[in-house]
């Protein structure tokens, strides 16, 4: 198997000033890999480095030590020769979709940039109508400002504005979690069916492993900028070896103070005592 | 391209939540008040082209200090006879010529230059901040004396002293709603589709914060009159034959025992301009929907 | 101890909710769930006298044998001063930035018992250290930009208990809070209301946290409180059909060995989305969502009731015995 993206011993830290965790890194010692066309979850705490790190991998933030390959060419070659070739190929979704499209954009204009800057042209708007249909959308949202939208509609623009320009790995950084509970599957669901029509690699960070244990087939899990437990979902989550893990697992499952969602056990915000890093402060 | 959806995606496209037309907004009295009082000096100022009710250069000595509703010389005339009701028609458009071309000027400087502030990073972000309080701080009066006083006196010396005064406070102005506006998804998400720093800055930063930049234009009329008088009150601004209220109200202080009256005009005429621009400033501010000035969520 | 009865809230020609029953009992902890725009947080509000200026109150508000609707202003600040403790969702919104911590603890004691100076003083420091602040002392003259937002909340929940009330309103208590201390609040909560023994309306979006906090579960939507049953209940034996779609669309995290090797199952979802406020249909209020849907639920459903004072306002409820 030869890997799509691979992130060896990747360091990073924020500019001056911020606090960062494990000895002044926000993320420390980084390794992973991801296939074409796979799925990984990245879970952890808030403050974990979760979303620093898949800034990281998309291209909007450069490691401090470590290398980083997409397709077997480092990614920091990838952007000197001209970012648009990566960026194509990488796109992401972010957590709150008001705050991911620009209130003064129509749909249209929103939908026709990525392939307006990375591609160069002007998108014709029958291919702007099936990208919106692709994500279970009609045409007559492209004349709509995003507040005349709902928040599951404007995350299914933002899913369609990073798919246009037909990318190889799709980043989502907590896609779901600034939506209504009742349309949160609806976009899960349509993240899988986008990963199996088009073969896309997905990375999701979420700190619901319940929706880790559904859509990803292999996990890492960050505490305090360094991975604790990585490998397929079913073992890390199933049978966790490491206490981190162990501990958010067992307050997913755990109906006590810890759920996020709705069902049962909801996501692991938990571990409130666990490792929370700097928990009263 | 198009294959088929999905079937396991419900459409989202049901009648969506806030797809209501947005409710009618009515316009705030302020906005009416203050488009009313700017239009009435425009008015004024571009009725000065086309017809005063007499030579505002004429000086007819035999008419001099004609007392207020004379024939002919409504508001009575100054000392070397001129009308003052022409003096003060034809000084509208020195008003307006001179503060609104500064504060254009001023305010595309001082824009982009908060811009470049607010995208900028770290050291170099605090340096260029800090010069600009230091521009704010020093007293803007001051900066326009030194310069009007370089200059040769004259509408173009009150411009030129108004553009440095103004800068760093359109600039300042700018920074903290760019700032806000930069550390929003869809800015990262536009560097994440590989629109560059200028791009951003250019269509996403500048029209979000437009309504700021609106409300700010409207008070820097105001304060463009005021200035442009004071300097003109001072000598260093229009000269004569050149009609201006700063300086008909110089004129007329050695005469404020005769004829308290050529005080009053100018004065009443500064006051109506400048009240008018603060008004309607504050109208825009009520009026511009303020979700659109920070766009923080709901 | 409180009784709701026709509750309606409304601004101009909008309805913005309308409970038709819900009862605290003295001691007992009610939570309310629903989601954004479902009127769970104006409820909570309405009850504890702080609903919006605009807002119209209707219906029966009863607490502790003292009708609420129609109370003048002043009257209801006594009674929620002295009676009722709310918490808000936002505490960095709540303290008055410009004064410190201390005194405005101080100040709800001075307008609501009958402490004098001293005995004030003392109090508020007793307070702090119930609601576990660190240093008490030193933190009675911090503003409120000094302290973290856990704090903050912390100063605003011994505010809230300042009086001994007999019910505590908690708007969201701990959305606007860092998650690493959610847990801690949540709990601080909890046990303040069993040692105290008050009784509490708790409103949440989150069903896992009410559950772990409540005895009873009223769930929201579109303004209506469609179905209440005890805490344990609910997850397990949902019976409206709007709580049951919506514990089948976010399953919590299957036990260990029922991982699925294969990632891509697909969630059950609930189509469309939650209409804004004046466009639900009329009738039951989930209709034009639910898959149950018939002519029948074009008007209003009668409350059904169930074991345990449990009841749901449903045409086609889920079966009493609970879903296999």
């Amino acid at each position: 198997m030869t890997a799509l993206v691979e992130v060896r011993g990747l360091h990073f830290r924020y500019g001056s000033g911020r606090r960062g965790a494990a000895a002044g890194w926000t993320l420390a010692d980084i390794s992973l890999a991801l296939a074409a066309g796979g799925t990984l979850g990245i879970v952890g705490e808030s403050g974990s480095g979760k979303s620093t790190l898949i800034r990281l991998m998309c291209g909007l933030l450069a490691p401090d030590e470590g290398t980083l390959t997409f397709d077997g060419r480092p990614v920091a070659g990838w952007l000197a020769a001209g970012r648009r070739a990566f960026l194509a190929r990488n796109q992401i979704v972010f957590q709150n979709p008001r705050r991911s499209l620009d209130p003064r954009m129509t749909v249209a204009r929103a939908l026709a940039e990525p392939v307006r800057a990375l591609e160069g042209r002007e998108p014709g708007a029958d291919e702007l109508v099936a990208g919106l249909l692709r994500v279970g959308l009609q045409a007559e949202v492209l004349g709509r400002y995003p507040h005349q939208l709902s928040g599951g509609q404007l995350q299914r623009v933002a899913i369609a504005r990073a798919r246009s320009v037909r990318p190889a790995v799709l980043y989502a950084d907590e896609p779901t979690s600034a939506l209504d509970v009742s349309v949160q599957a609806q976009v899960l669901n349509l993240l899988m069916d986008l990963r199996e029509a088009l073969g896309l690699a997905l990375v999701m960070v979420t700190h619901n492993l319940a929706v880790v244990a559904r859509l990803t087939e292999n996990v890492i899990v960050l505490n305090r900028g360094r991975i604790v437990e990585a490998g397929p979902t079913h073992e890390v989550l199933g049978s966790p070896a490491d206490p981190y893990t162990a501990a958010l697992v067992g307050a997913a499952a755990d109906v006590s103070l810890a759920g996020a969602g709705w069902g049962a056990g909801g996501g692991g915000h938990g571990g409130g005592d666990g490792g929370a890093g700097g928990g009263g402060r | 391209m198009a294959e088929a959806l999905p079937p396991s995606t419900a459409p989202g496209a049901a009648p969506g939540a806030a797809a209501a037309a947005p409710a009618r907004r009515h316009l705030p009295p302020s906005l009416v008040i203050g488009a009313v009082l700017v239009a009435l000096v425009v008015g004024v100022a571009l009725l000065s082209y086309v017809w005063t009710p007499h030579d505002p250069a004429r000086i007819n000595v035999r008419a001099r200090l004609a007392p207020v509703g004379t024939p002919g010389y409504i508001l009575g005339t100054d000392r070397v006879g001129r009308d003052m009701l022409t003096q003060i028609i034809v000084g509208a458009r020195t008003s307006l010529y001179v503060s609104i071309v500064a504060t254009l000027v001023a305010l595309v400087l001082g824009t982009a230059l908060g811009l470049a502030t607010a995208a900028s990073e770290g050291a170099r972000q605090s340096v260029m901040a800090r010069a600009i309080d230091v521009g704010v701080a020093i007293p803007g009066i001051l900066i326009a004396l030194v310069l009007a006083t370089a200059l040769e006196p004259g509408n173009t010396a009150s411009i030129i002293a108004i553009i440095f005064w103004f800068i760093p406070i359109a600039a300042r102005v700018t920074i903290g709603p760019a700032r806000q506006i930069l550390a929003l998804d869809y800015v990262e998400a536009a560097y994440a589709y590989g629109r560059s720093r200028a791009y951003i800055l250019w269509r996403h930063v500048l029209p979000n914060i437009s309504p700021i930049l609106i409300v700010q234009a409207s008070i820097m009329f105001a304060a463009g009159i005021l200035v442009e008088a004071s300097l003109s009150f001072l000598g260093i601004g229009a000269q004569p034959p050149v009609a201006s209220w700063g300086r008909l109200l110089k004129e007329a202080q050695p005469m404020i025992d005769v004829a308290p009256g050529l005080m009053v005009f100018p004065g009443l005429a500064i006051m109506v301009a400048v009240l008018g621009f603060n008004i309607l400033g504050d109208g825009l501010r009520a009026w511009l929907d303020p979700r659109q000035i920070t766009q923080a969520g709901h | 101890m409180l009784a709701i009865r026709d509750l309606r809230v409304s601004v101009g020609a909008l309805e913005l909710v309308h409970i038709e029953r819900l009862e605290i009992p003295e001691g007992r902890r009610v939570g309310l769930v629903g989601e954004s725009g479902s009127g769970k947080s104006i409820t909570a509000m309405s009850i504890a006298g702080l609903q919006p200026r605009e807002a119209r109150l209707a219906g029966s508000v009863r607490f502790a044998g003292r009708e609420l609707v129609g109370l003048s202003d002043g009257d209801m600040a006594r009674v929620r001063g002295a009676r009722i403790g709310f918490i808000p969702q936002d505490p960095t919104r709540a303290l008055n930035p410009t004064t410190r911590v201390g005194p405005q603890v101080a100040e709800a004691l001075r307008l609501n018992t009958p402490l004098g100076r001293g005995a004030i003083r003392a109090r508020v420091l007793e307070l702090f250290a119930q609601v576990r602040l660190p240093e008490p002392a030193a933190l009675y003259h911090r503003y409120p930009h000094q302290i973290s937002g856990g704090q903050q909340q912390r100063v605003l929940i011994a505010m809230a208990i300042a009086a001994r009330p007999a019910l505590l309103v908690a708007d969201e208590p701990t959305t606007a809070l860092d998650v690493t201390v959610q847990n801690e609040i949540l709990r601080l909560i909890l046990e303040l209301s069993r040692a105290e023994r008050m009784a509490m309306l708790f409103v949440s979006h989150e069903l896992g946290v009410v559950r772990a906090v409540c005895d009873d579960i009223g769930v929201v939507y579109g303004g209506r409180l469609v179905e209440f049953a005890p805490a344990g209940a609910i997850a397990a034996r949902p019976r409206h059909r709007y709580t049951e779609a919506l514990i089948g669309a976010n399953p919590g995290l299957p036990a260990g060995d029922e991982i699925p090797r294969q990632s891509g199952r697909r969630f059950t979802v609930i189509d469309g989305s939650v209409p804004a406020a004046g466009r639900f249909p009329a009738g039951c209020r989930f209709r034009n969502r639910c898959r149950h849907a018939t002519a029948a639920c074009e008007t209003d459903p009668p409350i059904a009731p169930g074991e345990a004072g449990a009841w749901v306002k449903c045409w086609h409820p889920v079966a009493a015995g609970g879903p296999p």
